[in-house]
Formats: C-alpha cells, structure tokens, sequence
C-alpha cells in the first residue's frame, strides 16, 4: 500500500483505521477489493515511526476493538501536499492518480481540475517529444514502432483525463 | 522559433461573442486576449462547447464579435466591411476545416488554384502556384482527381494547400485531423511539422491530443475563456527510455 495514499485519505480529518479503509474502499470500487485490512494498518504504523502521523487512543466504540484515531502531522501534512502536486513521469498509475484527485477535493487543498490541467501540461510535453522523435524515425522501422507504442499510451491517458475533466467540472465536492 | 518579445501577427483584445439575450444570454467567447508571434504554432484545446471554434471563426473574420478588437499583421480587422472583410479572408487567412470543404466538382489542382484565381492572380500563375503546392503536400500526382477519388486524408492535404495558396498571414484550423483514421492523420501532423519549420504561423483548435502536441504553446479553454496556458517548448524533456518502460 502506498504511503501517501494512506496520508491523503487522512487528510480530510483524525480518523480511525477502519474509517480510512472504508474510504479508500469508495474511492476505488472493486479494483480495491484485493486491499486487505492488514495493509492499511501495517502502512499505518510505518508512518508514525516516520513521524508522519501521530495516533491518540479513544474510548472508541463497543463494537470496535480499534481505539485508535490517527491524524496527520505537520511532516505528514507537507508531504500529502507536495504528492498532490506531483506530476511526474512515469506517471502515477490511474488509481493513484484518480485518489489524488478525490483528496485534493477532500482537503480542499488543491483543485482537481488545476491537477489535472497540470498532469495534461506534462503529458502533452512528452507526447511532443515522443511525436518528434517517431517522425524523425524512418517510417516502418522498429524505432518508430516502439515509439508510436509510447504516444499511444500517452494519448490513452490524456483521453482518460478529458474523462476526469468532464466529470470533476460539475461536481458539488469541489472546492 | 516563435519569439516572445516580436510584434504578434494575430492579436485579439476583449474578445466576445453572445448568443441570445437576457436570461438566455450566452457567450461562447468571453472576453479572451490573445497574441500569436509570427511563425508560432498554437493550439487550443478544450471539451466540445467551449467556445474553441467560435474563437477561430472570429479570428478568421469567419463571424463578427460582440464586443472587442482584432488585429491582424498589423492590420485591424473587426470592423472591416463586408467587401473589405471577405478580401481579408481570401488574401490574409487561410482556413482548414474539418469536413474539407473542397467543392466536389473541382479537381485537386482546381480547388487548390481558387483562392490564387479570387486575388487576382492570371490562370496561368494560379496553376503554376497550384501545382506546387500539392507536391509540397506530396499529391503532385493526384492534381487531375476529384476529391471523391480522394482518401479523406488526401481531400485534407488538398485542403491544406488550398489554405497556403495566398501565403496567408496565418492558417487557421479547426479540427484539422476530426475526420481522420490514425495514418491519415499521422500524415497531417507530418505536414503541419513541416509548416512549422518553413514559419508559417498556425492556429489549431482540436481536441486530438496529437495534433495539439505539435504546437509551441497550448491554451485550455473552458466556458468561453481562458482557464491555462502552456508552452510544450523547452520544458522537461520526457526521458525516452523511462517512457520506453527501459528506466531504472
């Protein structure tokens, strides 16, 4: 499990290690069916050692053995916010990406649409020098095969975030 | 090389254009400025409805602003007449389309000599002119087709060398490869490269992320305006061998 996707669900407030799990659950549908529990907590207890979350035992509730409510520290905030910005190539893989969209809108620290504006800008770069670069290969070789893979690629990903654009423009949750 | 700091070729202040009144007021450009240097390709991308093509029909004296100012090589051009206006289009502006709008019953080489014919070129110029222009988009040998005997690329890149018949000021394109399968439009951005390097200034509106990415800076609109700007020019290099799946 990724550190910073656990931080960034708990950016939105302390919460305890079940409420995360639900979250993450929502955000990812059945591709997050595989994430277990267990992860969450192991991930969980490698950021307090990072001093990146603290945790605070509560009365909880009777049906909870969880007592515990996590929350961010200054060290875990900043480091949710500089992975929000982050826009770098290879790119986030679409559920990393997709989950920074929802707690940017969450934590109303940045807005979904300036990310993924950022994300096309970087893309689109890429897919300028990969472009310049195929044609600059004769047409039919190797070289150029494996470059028109890359644009391919880049292009699929732009057309998922003209998907994300749409969605995310008339959204309530968005700051 | 576009440069910043040279006198724009196209240049638009204020810009707006409304549909309907009152309540049903809409307004496909909203007050966007906007300055194109010479031999600088542009592109502006952005979800159906935003307003992109409007923008491109102001800038080509195509539809007449509500509101605002258009200059272009010099020149301002949004209150010419009528006469004035449709000379402008013809000498100043070419324009590619993405339906083509070849006429069906005029060869490759006769589309291509129309606008050189309407400036007042002699027939002889015009075909001379013509004829050249569709080797440069590599149809040298198609001159004598209809576009119906044409591919869809190929009624483009006629298209594309009837725009450059004047040597306009600057090209405008409004979804220059919408119709096109992949090879086709692979041969299109070939020969929007290949203006590029000769400094012909281009504007492309689209929404093909390929077409997009040949261009030097690239503005996002949403809504009638101006929401991003960016140049593809001189940023972070992508890492071929990252891109490739080869990084460490």
């Amino acid at each position: 499990m990724q550190q910073e996707v656990v931080l960034a669900m708990l950016a939105k407030e302390p919460s305890h290690g079940y409420q995360l799990r639900a979250r993450l659950q929502e955000a990812l549908g059945p591709a997050g069916d595989a994430m277990n529990a267990g992860q969450i907590y192991v991930t969980l207890s490698r950021l307090e050692k990072a001093g990146l979350v603290t945790s605070e035992q509560t009365a909880g509730l009777p049906d909870r053995p969880d007592r515990k409510v996590h929350a961010l520290t200054a060290a875990g905030q900043q480091r949710v916010t500089s992975w929000i910005a982050d826009v770098s190539w290879p790119g986030p893989g679409l559920a990393e990406f997709h989950l920074k969209l929802i707690a940017a809108a969450t934590t109303r620290l940045a807005d979904p649409l300036a990310i993924i504006d950022a994300q096309r800008r970087e893309l689109l770069r890429r897919l300028r020098d990969v472009q310049r670069a195929a044609m600059a290969e004769p047409e039919g070789s190797d070289a150029a095969l494996l470059l028109e893979g890359i644009v391919l690629r880049l292009q699929a990903d732009l057309r998922w975030l003209e998907t994300c654009e749409r969605n995310w423009t008339g959204r309530k949750d968005r700051p | 090389m576009s440069d910043m700091d040279s006198t724009p070729i196209l240049r638009a202040r204020g810009l707006r254009k409304e549909y309907g009144r009152d309540a049903g007021l809409v307004r496909a450009v909203d007050d966007v400025d906007l300055d194109v240097a010479p031999g600088e390709t542009l592109a502006v991308m952005g979800p159906s409805g935003c307003g992109k093509s409007t923008l491109l029909h102001l800038l080509g004296g195509l539809d007449r602003p509500s509101a605002g100012e258009i200059w272009l090589a010099g020149r301002r051009v949004d209150r010419l007449a009528e006469r004035a206006l449709a000379r402008m289009r013809c000498d100043a502006v070419g324009f590619v389309f993405q339906a083509f709008h070849l006429m069906d019953e005029l060869t490759a080489v006769e589309n291509v000599e129309l606008p050189a014919l309407l400036a007042g070129r002699s027939p002889r110029e015009a075909r001379r002119l013509a004829a050249g222009l569709l080797d440069r988009v590599g149809l040298g040998d198609r001159a004598t087709f209809l576009p119906a005997a044409l591919s869809g690329g190929q009624r483009q890149r006629v298209a594309i060398a009837r725009a450059l018949a004047n040597e306009p000021a600057v090209v405008l394109a409004d979804e220059p490869t919408g119709n096109l399968d992949s090879a086709a439009t692979l041969d299109v951005l070939r020969l929007f490269e290949d203006l590029h390097t000769a400094g012909q200034t281009l504007v492309i509106v689209t929404h093909d992320s390929r077409i997009a990415a040949t261009a030097d800076r690239l503005i996002s609109m949403r809504d009638g305006t101006f929401i991003d700007e960016t140049r593809l020019t001189g940023g972070t290099r992508g890492n071929l061998a990252d891109l490739a799946g080869l990084g460490g």
